[in-house]
């Protein structure tokens, strides 16, 4: 009974941090979205649901469901780049640089997100690296920047090591012994991969994919910048109902909309994620 | 003894190098269609090496190794027509007993009725009829053994490969095991390559035993064969002779040669035809093969001078002039000595056993 009395104690730091920096904000966001927006930009307090009735309107819609496909586009391009990356850290390369090649998946944190999505502008740009190489090999100019590519790459190179981490851990805790067993039973590699080391790495797809995934549908940064306020994700749709609409319960409303949107996936995904965290 | 064009196994000097270490030495050995055969050797000695590179876990640096008739040097492992029971069973976890023993047989295509007559029909041989369902984690040591078991003879190989498929066991259910392994395995006639450390096991179940020692395989032989003639150094010192000599050969004259140990005590030996005068080689003396009570060509005064109590015999450290030998006593007999007693220790000449020390392991 002692030891259940101090787990609390020990649980309280934590638990104080989740209710005051996530839902009392969320709480609070969801009393905003209620009221109305002054002719000032403030906040009119109110019990209304007209915020979420416009929130439903179909060109919002439309937002959210490219939002949709923009996470997972990046999901599964980060899954496909991630795995073959993660399985060599994790069986090929010699054991004594694996820690190394972890640090340099994580080394990008380093620096801030915005200034490596600069970086990236300037790659991508028309007069950028990428273009230069291009037209050097006799290839015409692309439109690299300012469009859905340029978003996708820039939420793929940002997610990336959040897809590889889980990969690794599931993948170097494959038994090799395994491998050999399927081989041993007939099953080429393809079908060994098919049939063992999907299931068994399963655990680590399902944590990377839902790192990737929840994040991506809320991206702001990467639409914003290599976007270049041309394309429109849910994202930026919020940050400018805050910012520049001055339209603060809409915004609110539009973010309570994307964190139901999560929790319902996470619902409907809970069954997988569940076998998932069994094996 | 001549082998058949149509062994099972055809292994021709086979060498596997892993680094600077030769885990397989230019190994050549045929197993014969439906035998029982046991790699034997202490750990590192390369047999389970030998053993992967039959299942094709491992590519033979050179040398050539055929499975009924058909080269399979190059072969991979999942296209060879073996089957390997693996030592940690390597069962799949994501799948229940049923999926497992089936796995081979969806992959082969198998129409899904006949698979689960098949299957049921492989659970029955190791005695897991109605396990089907079962998670292999909710199994003990001994079913995920015959999961693994029945997975690998549900295939139908020419060769079954085993890897230790005991070590886990307890000596009990070993014990258990290894006779229903031996008769599985006389009843279906499959050709079993059985690895092992243990010499007991070896013995009990094998029809021939190859020893390996340093990568190389030192004798193939019978159990009893291999009990009663070791022919080196090693394989006596492994098949439990603990009387190991270093001798001097004095003379050898009409099949009696006349040895004496570097310490000084002089014995009498049959001669096999390998004794030369004036050569300094390994003998051996199995420790039931000196008794205390009987007197043959070589016998001694002695002192005990420690006793070390088996269970059913006794194995007496009796000091012979600079010699300890070591005598094996049923405990029938055993009782009423004592250490410092003074005995007779007494062996023929046809127990001196001559043994060829191909590695100098003994010095």
């Amino acid at each position: 009974m002692t030891s259940r009395r101090h787990a609390v104690w020990l649980l309280a730091p934590g638990l104080v941090a989740v209710l005051l920096l996530f839902y009392l904000p969320q709480a609070l966001m969801f009393i905003v979205s209620l009221g109305s927006r002054s002719p000032y930009g403030m906040v009119v307090p109110g019990i209304g649901l007209a915020n979420y009735a416009r929130a439903l309107d179909p060109l919002y819609l439309w937002i959210l469901w490219r939002s949709l496909l923009l996470a997972l586009a990046t999901t599964v391009v980060c899954l496909a780049v991630g795995y073959p990356v993660a399985w060599w850290i994790g069986r090929v390369a010699p054991a004594k640089y694996r820690t190394a090649l972890l640090t340099l998946v994580i080394l990008p944190f380093w620096t801030s997100f915005l200034v490596r999505m600069y970086a990236w502008i300037v790659l991508l740009r028309s007069e950028g690296v990428v273009n230069h190489a291009l037209v050097a090999i006799g290839v015409p100019r692309l439109p690299l920047l300012y469009n859905d590519f340029a978003v996708l790459v820039g939420q793929v190179y940002g997610e990336l090591p959040f897809m590889i981490i889980p990969l690794y851990v599931s993948i170097e805790k494959l038994d090799a012994v395994l491998l050999e067993a399927a081989a041993d039973c007939g099953a080429g590699p393809l079908r060994t991969f098919r049939s063992i080391v999907i299931p068994q790495t399963l655990p680590g797809i399902v944590a990377g994919c839902v790192l990737v995934f929840i994040p991506s549908l809320g991206a702001y940064l990467a639409p914003d910048l290599l976007g270049g306020g041309k394309t429109a994700y849910i994202g930026n749709l919020i940050q400018s109902q805050f910012a520049v609409a001055r339209d603060i319960p809409f915004g609110a409303a539009l973010s309570f909309v994307l964190s139901v949107v999560v929790l319902v996936l996470l619902v409907v995904f809970r069954r997988p994620l569940k076998s998932a965290q069994t094996l | 003894m001549s082998v058949p064009i149509s062994a099972a196994v055809e292994i021709r000097s086979v060498t596997k190098r892993f680094g600077n270490v030769v885990a397989v030495d230019d190994v050549t050995l045929d197993i014969r269609p439906g035998e029982f055969l046991t790699l034997l050797g202490p750990s590192g000695c390369g047999k389970t090496t030998l053993l992967r590179l039959l299942a094709g876990f491992e590519r033979a640096d050179t040398g050539r190794i055929a499975i009924s008739g058909t080269d399979v040097t190059r072969v991979p492992a999942h296209r060879r027509p073996v089957n390997t029971v693996f030592q940690q069973y390597a069962l799949f976890p994501h799948r229940t007993v049923f999926g497992n023993v089936a796995f081979g047989l969806e992959i082969d295509g198998v129409a899904k009725p006949e698979i689960s007559a098949k299957v049921a029909r492989a659970l029955d041989l190791v005695r897991l009829n109605g396990y089907d369902t079962r998670r292999i984690h909710e199994l003990s040591g001994g079913q995920k053994q015959r999961v693994a078991l029945a997975r690998a003879l549900v295939l139908e190989p020419e060769v079954l490969l085993l890897d230790e498929p005991m070590a886990a066991l307890d000596p009990k259910l070993r014990k258990e095991m290894q006779v229903e392994l031996k008769n599985l395995q006389e009843r279906l006639r499959i050709t079993f390559v059985f690895v092992t450390h243990d010499q007991d096991e070896a013995l009990v179940m094998a029809d021939r035993i190859a020893v390996m020692n340093h990568g190389r395989i030192e004798q193939v032989d019978g159990g009893e064969a291999l009990y009663e003639r070791p022919k080196t150094r090693f394989v006596a010192d492994f098949m439990g002779v603990t009387n190991l000599l270093q001798v001097h050969v004095v003379s050898v004259d009409a099949g009696t040669a006349r040895l004496r140990t570097l310490r000084g005590l002089d014995i009498v030996a049959e001669d096999d035809g390998g004794y030369r005068a004036g050569d300094t080689v390994w003998i051996g003396v199995r420790p039931e093969q000196i008794s205390l009570v009987e007197r043959h060509a070589n016998t001694y005064a002695g002192t005990i001078d420690d006793e070390v109590f088996l269970g059913d015999y006794t194995d007496w450290r009796v000091r012979v002039e600079q010699e300890l030998l070591s005598v094996g006593e049923g405990n029938v007999l055993a009782r009423g000595r004592a250490r410092g007693d003074a005995v007779t220790v007494s062996f023929a000449p046809h127990a001196v056993l001559r043994l060829d020390d191909p590695h100098g392991a003994g010095r």
